[in-house]
């Protein structure tokens, strides 16, 4: 259970933003500027709210009022985000495992090959950053995220950056980490065919402000108006 | 002509000796204050940065002499260091490498500054996310991204180090075997009648040190850069 209730001034622009998801996957969705990725900043504990409270599963993760700020690397929330951001001086083995070691998780082989698996990363694992395609760091940017073992994950427009070929290359693995692995996850995208293939709860955004809630009737009601 | 005699020696060594010991204190405190600079904002920020360019603009016969105030025997730190923890500078060779990695700081902390803001700082919020306290962040990921500035800093530091001659001259004045290091040793030969051919050899021995140091400096670039990008 994620609970949102959050403000924040950017500038000219203002996040009014509450909403509570139940679901396995929660979609963000909106136009570009309609403040998605601040959000999910905020989920993140990268960005701190102004006013508000932020928790998970019953976990304070913000409260302003009670001077409450769990700082990102204690909420063990995975990140995946547009831009990648894969460690450049690490190989992908490397990379796959920083977050368990900076969690200070026991290894486990067993995770590993499951996540490699079901990625279809494992072969590239002796290389940088710099030698992989788009599809193929993203895919290593979400297997980064999984094994450093969240509760919950927070996607940005992984397809964002690719171009359409490449996103149908993505987008069946995105399906299988929801229906075979149990954490839930927040996805963003402005796109209404990849909400309605992923999301389970959609959250509509505008101008900072959620308009509507619910199933993927949301989305039809947008495209109608 | 290469006839290094054993008083020449002594001067070599001990600017080696000097030189390494200023870099080697010099380097974390000047990549933590090249930290700070690059990634905080602080009341009195402008201030600090000022006070460590000082050096580089100041008459270095002005820093040797502050330097003696302060850490003299009877200055104000140099006199607490004598009497609690027994460290004397004063006229001994750990006073020449106190002169030598203040002058040299600035030239340390200019590079490893500027390696440090060049590191993208949405890597260091991804660790941040993949659960790195910001103490795990810097080590594994800024200062690894930012090592050829860190080797940058520190060649030009040792550089600069091994051929300080004001402040360190000033400070602990010119004693054979103790403070003497190249520079002072060649200002000493210069002045002697039949010196000639003996600062000769001082000069050429310290233009040795000097490529030395700039072909060790380019080779741990280029190693830096191919581990950090290796492609």
């Amino acid at each position: 259970m994620l609970r949102v209730d959050v403000s924040k001034q950017l500038g000219e622009f203002a996040i009014e933003a509450s909403f509570a998801s139940e679901g396995q996957v929660t979609g963000l969705f909106g136009a570009s500027g309609a403040g998605k990725t601040s959000i999910i900043s905020m989920i993140a504990g990268l960005l701190r709210p102004d006013r508000g409270t932020i928790a998970i599963d019953g976990e304070t993760l913000d409260d302003c009022a009670a001077r409450v700020h769990v700082p990102a690397h204690r909420r063990r929330i995975g990140y995946v985000f547009q831009d990648v951001r894969l460690f450049p001086h690490l190989d992908v083995r490397h990379n796959l495992d920083y977050g368990r070691r900076m969690n200070r998780l026991g290894d486990d082989p067993a995770q590993r090959a499951r996540v490699t698996d079901l990625l279809d990363i494992a072969s590239l694992l002796d290389r940088r950053p710099g030698q992989l395609s788009g599809g193929e760091r993203q895919r290593v940017a979400l297997g980064r995220a999984l094994l450093a073992r969240p509760r919950l994950l927070l996607l940005d427009e992984p397809l964002g950056s690719l171009d359409e070929g490449r996103k149908a290359e993505i987008l069946p693995y995105l399906v299988r980490l929801r229906d075979e692995v149990g954490v839930p996850m927040v996805y963003v995208c402005h796109d209404p065919d990849e909400m309605r293939l992923l999301a389970t709860q959609i959250v509509m955004l505008q101008r900072g402000r959620v308009t509507a809630f619910g199933g993927a009737e949301v989305l039809r009601r947008s495209e109608s108006n | 002509m290469f006839d290094i005699s054993p008083t020449e020696w002594t001067a070599i060594q001990l600017s080696l000796r000097v030189a390494t010991v200023a870099t080697l204190v010099a380097t974390p405190l000047g990549i933590g204050v090249a930290w700070l600079l690059a990634r905080r904002d602080f009341w009195g920020k402008s201030a600090v940065d000022a006070l460590i360019y000082l050096p580089l603009v100041l008459p270095p016969v002005v820093t040797g002499y502050l330097l003696l105030l302060t850490f003299g025997r009877r200055g104000l730190v140099g006199g607490w260091l004598a009497d609690h923890l027994g460290i004397v500078f004063a006229f001994r060779w750990t006073g020449a490498a106190l002169a030598c990695g203040v002058m040299s700081f600035p030239l340390l902390v200019r590079p490893i500054r500027l390696s440090i803001e060049a590191v993208d700082q949405r890597l260091e919020q991804a660790a941040a996310t993949l659960g790195a306290d910001p103490w795990r962040v810097f080590l594994t990921i800024t200062l690894p991204l930012a090592l050829p500035g860190v080797l940058a800093g520190m060649v030009l530091g040792f550089a600069k180090a091994i051929g300080e001659f004001g402040a360190t001259i000033t400070f602990v004045s010119n004693i054979p075997g103790e403070t003497q290091t190249i520079s002072s040793a060649i200002y000493s030969l210069i002045q002697t009648p039949d010196g000639d051919a003996a600062a000769l050899r001082m000069v050429v021995v310290s233009i040795l040190i000097a490529m030395a140091a700039l072909v060790a400096s380019e080779w741990f670039e280029r190693r830096a850069n191919r581990r950090l990008h290796g492609n």
